[in-house]
């Protein structure tokens, strides 16, 4: 199999992804976890577009990487007794959790390397945005599962501020 | 020649195992949080990874309406977690998992 750039560009983003996600899960310091975690977004992003799904990576640097990681550093900063030294970041579970982890990534290559996909690459369709959008709203298609998703959005929001509420 | 599927299921299932590591380890419920929000993102990347590579040769669009669907339970996840955090913090000076105990006989 030869190499050509776009598996060039696929290793640079899932590095970039994953070297993200180590950091936070390892970084003791949360806010530099917060950052770790958009770095690995935008490498989510970086795939999104590789595999031709734009609208997808902009919906992700939006959602993701502009809304829920401010959330996120939003909540550390309102909650910080978390910055000295002395804090431990990790439980007295967490060698167990490693060995999970490690098993569960084992079985899954180990399957996932198995199964023969019935992949068949095409090039794009052209229209694929538009037919997209159409598909959202159309009765026949995902009208239903996008009307619940905003009235879960609502929900979400109306919710959190209740929670969130000074007593 | 395009990136085979197959690499893509390897670094989401990377991804996955990655958060799942940090949701299971971590004491600080936010951190918690973020580790579910990596696997979130390895289940879309398998899910955009699926569609372009077998769904849009017969013209579908389940996968990519799918990721958005996540995206939009992520978001809301994360609101309302992140409240539930401001909410323990202020009642007991603590986000860690263990000083949230009530419940536990």
């Amino acid at each position: 199999m030869e190499i050509t750039v776009q598996h060039v560009v696929f290793i640079i983003l899932s590095a970039v992804a994953l070297v993200g996600a180590i950091g936070v899960v390892a970084l003791r310091n949360l806010f530099r976890a917060a950052l770790a975690l958009v770095l690995s977004f935008v490498g989510v992003a970086g795939l999104y577009v590789l595999l031709e799904a734009e609208l997808l990576a902009m919906v992700q640097i939006l959602v993701y990487v502009g809304a829920i990681s401010i959330l996120i550093i939003f909540a550390i900063m309102l909650t910080r007794n978390l910055m000295d030294p002395e804090y431990k970041a990790a439980n007295e579970q967490w060698l167990g959790g490693l060995l999970a982890a490690a098993a569960l990534f084992g079985i899954l290559v180990f399957i996932l390397l198995q199964v023969s996909w019935p992949v068949q690459v095409t090039d794009m369709p052209p229209g694929a945005i538009e037919a997209l959008g159409q598909g959202l709203v159309s009765p026949n298609f995902y009208l239903l599962p996008f009307e619940v998703a905003s009235v879960l959005l609502l929900v979400a929001l109306v919710g959190a501020v209740i929670i969130a509420r000074e007593l | 020649m395009d990136v085979p599927l197959s690499w893509y299921l390897v670094v989401a299932a990377a991804l996955f195992c990655i958060g799942l590591y940090g949701a299971l380890s971590r004491r600080n419920a936010i951190a918690v949080l973020m580790g579910v929000e990596l696997m979130l993102n390895a289940v879309n990347v398998n899910l955009i990874a699926f569609w372009r590579q077998i769904e849009v040769a017969r013209l579908g669009l389940s996968g990519q309406v799918f990721a958005m669907i996540v995206i939009t339970v992520a978001a809301a996840e994360a609101a309302v977690g992140l409240a539930l955090a401001i909410s323990v913090f202020r009642n007991r000076r603590s986000v860690a998992v263990e000083d949230v105990d009530t419940m536990k006989l």
